[in-house]
């Protein structure tokens, strides 16, 4: 019996249907839930802001007739050579043990076809994603798996991560069943181990010795490459305060919307502060250290729609980066894989792993009904790299139209010239967090105005 | 063509941390440079792929030979943190101490330090080796996935804590192991690698077939609730 079939069921409200089943689960099993993708919780969002677009005080420019500038340079303060995308959207790190290798060779060909970049993980770079991405950001994670000079000096630009946001303050995860043996000969491991990455790099543990090591990357790199610094979104006025003054040419912001491969629940859903005051916070600090237009901002987690994206430039980012719904482009969570143009329905797939299309986040499962993370030869194969990143860059491109979209009807000639004047907000939270007026009034929460 | 080989000093405190770089990285294999007035500079030889030969005459700060893969280095002084790490290939041998973190996540190459080497030594490696003729600090060879950790001298507390497939050889005492490490009989391979690592660094007073030999328990390689693991 449901409550539809009987209205005088009250589902309570402290212990809904889903925790009700956590609790037993933990009960049962003595486990906690690990799992992949971000917070599924409800948080203030960029749905919670809205343009307030040209109008008789604003002039618009003609949506498919004027030029909007997208291209986006990062790198510009201490390297000699910084990356100039044609787009402000990149591909988030996500590991090659994580994701399959077709998944990571489709992000890399789709990022080139837009002149983005895409990111390596946790676990090093395969020749593959060097091969596919015409720019490729090569993460140095507290983990070091398969860190190589050689990979240093081959990357376009080198992001040392300090957090995620899915996780700010803890180390990832590979279960045991991901850890094939290639991946685990990478990250010089045992294959089949469930793998933990650490929490904290093992050569430095404070902003004074981030200083160096982003020094010691620097001379490696003869000072070319920039570098740089990523950050769970926490404390994040005084990480990013923290992280110029350690030297940093971009500071990455990854608000707890983030996703992740796999990682424990209760991280996913009860640390950090959402994207939207992240990203606030991030320009503030930039602003405040007389840093803007000399460090550049690329803020993550969550980022759905062009919409979000133009909403978090106007905030102060100077680029996005998506994980998640990359993903979903690829084919994550769709009911059937296509293969030589046959569609195959593999709900049943999803049935069995206890979840189902729409609601599927058992990445660290390695099970992926759609072979997006996975690293089983049958199940890859499920994913057509070809397909995938043609998929993967038709949703570049319409990103990269709403994005103009809405900065044309702002009035911009240059998305970057979309500024938090072009915001209000649609909750009195959003407001307080974004710092822009609730909409119909000139009320900033927290500010005296 | 064969490049001429060259021998050159550099003044670190004259030239600045780049431009040295700049000029070992330059150097024909085969040649050799000393650097001079180093006054606790970091990032001296980081990231060289070039068979030189490098003296460095004094303490250095930071991460001294640090992404390297290829170079030799001698240390007359003690080096801070970080010492040859990641290091690929290649021998760091310091006549002194060094700070925390020596060797960490190396892939291979053979750092050898005469003296002491302070907290988490040998963390995360991957495949490298460190020899350190007196004593290790707490922590040492956390997370060590592959290589070998030998301590002529006695080690400090959670020794090895978290292993994965590397190995810790003890002269002296060990204060504490940590989670997952266990001490295991020698072996007929151990003794024979424990001798030719003597041989390398020279620390005779390590006799090969009386060490205390750490490894990995394997209990934590997959999660187990039921074992009351803190996974």
């Amino acid at each position: 019996m449901t409550h539809q079939d009987n209205p005088a069921l009250r589902e309570s409200a402290t212990f809904p249907q889903d925790m009700i089943s956590m609790v037993q689960t933990m009960a049962s099993t003595g486990r906690y839930e690990i799992r992949g993708w971000g917070a599924k919780r409800k948080v203030p969002n960029f749905d919670d802001l809205s343009f307030i677009t040209a109008s008789v005080s604003r002039y618009p420019l003609e949506g498919y007739r004027e030029r909007c500038e997208t291209k986006t340079v990062l790198g510009t303060r201490f390297a000699s050579k910084p990356l100039e995308l044609d787009i402000p959207i990149t591909i988030a790190g996500m590991s090659f043990g994580s994701l399959s290798a077709h998944a990571k060779d489709a992000l890399g060909r789709a990022a080139t076809n837009v002149g983005t970049s895409t990111t390596t993980g946790d676990g090093g770079m395969t020749e593959e994603e060097r091969r596919a991405s015409k720019y490729l950001v090569y993460q140095c994670l507290p983990s070091r798996y398969g860190f190589r000079p050689e990979h240093v000096r081959a990357a376009d630009a080198i992001e040392v991560v300090v957090g995620q946001g899915a996780k700010p303050g803890g180390g990832g995860m590979l279960l045991g069943q991901k850890v094939s043996e290639r991946v685990a000969s990478m990250r010089t491991l045992p294959a089949g181990v469930d793998q933990r990455s650490a929490s904290r790099h093992p050569d430095w543990t404070g902003p004074d010795d981030l200083t160096i090591k982003i020094a010691e990357l620097r001379e490696a790199t003869n000072w070319e490459t920039p570098i740089y610094v990523k950050c769970g979104a926490t404390r994040t006025y005084n990480d990013v305060k923290l992280a110029i003054a350690a030297g940093a040419d971009v500071v990455v912001v990854d608000g707890m919307q983030g996703g992740t491969g796999a990682t424990q629940d209760v991280f996913i859903e009860h640390t950090g502060i959402p994207t939207l005051p992240a990203v606030r916070l991030a320009a503030e600090a930039i602003r405040d250290v007389g840093m803007v237009g000399k460090v550049q901002l690329i803020v993550s987690g969550g980022i759905r729609t062009g919409a979000d994206i133009a909403k978090a430039i106007a905030l102060g980012a100077d680029a996005v980066s998506i994980g998640v719904a990359s993903l979903i482009a690829l084919g994550c969570n769709s009911p059937f894989y296509e293969k030589d143009g046959v569609k195959v329905n593999v709900t049943a797939d999803y049935h069995a792993l206890g979840t189902a299309p729409g609601y599927c986040h058992e990445c660290q499962t390695g099970a992926c009904p759609v072979g997006i993370t996975t690293q089983t030869p049958e199940l890859m194969d499920r994913l057509d790299p070809d397909e995938a990143a043609r998929r993967m860059t038709n949703y570049l491109k319409a990103l990269t139209m709403e994005l103009t979209t809405l900065a044309r009807a702002c009035g911009k000639n240059d998305v970057h010239h979309l500024e938090p004047e072009d915001l209000v907000a649609l909750t009195i939270e959003a407001a307080a967090m974004a710092k822009v007026p609730l909409a119909g009034t000139t009320w900033i929460p927290g500010t005296g105005l | 063509m064969t490049a001429t080989t060259e021998s050159i000093t550099l003044d670190v405190h004259e030239m600045g941390v780049t431009e040295v770089n700049r000029a070992l990285r330059a150097l024909p294999d085969g040649s050799s440079a000393t650097l001079t007035q180093i006054r606790g500079a970091h990032n001296l030889a980081v990231g060289l792929t070039n068979k030189i030969h490098i003296t460095v005459e004094g303490s250095t700060g930071y991460y001294l030979g640090g992404l390297c893969d290829g170079p030799d280095i001698t240390v007359n002084g003690s080096p801070g943190p970080g010492l040859g790490e990641n290091l690929m290939s290649g021998t760091i041998r310091v006549n002194g101490n060094s700070s925390s973190a020596a060797g960490a996540t190396a892939h291979g190459g053979l750092i050898i330090v005469s003296g002491d080497v302070s907290s988490r030594a040998a963390i995360s490696f991957k495949g490298g080796t460190l020899a350190v003729a007196g004593d290790c600090g707490h922590m040492s060879a956390f997370m060590a996935q592959a290589g070998t950790l030998l301590i002529g001298g006695n080690a400090g507390e959670s020794l090895g804590d978290s292993l994965y497939e590397a190995v810790v050889y003890v002269g002296g005492k060990v204060r504490s192991l940590g989670a997952d490490a266990r001490t295991e009989d020698l072996t007929e391979a151990d003794v024979a690698k424990i001798r030719d690592l003597v041989e390398k660094s020279g620390f005779d007073h390590i006799n090969p077939e009386n060490v205390t030999k750490v490894a990995s328990a394997k209990q934590l390689y997959n999660f187990d609730a039921l074992k009351n693991q803190r996974y």
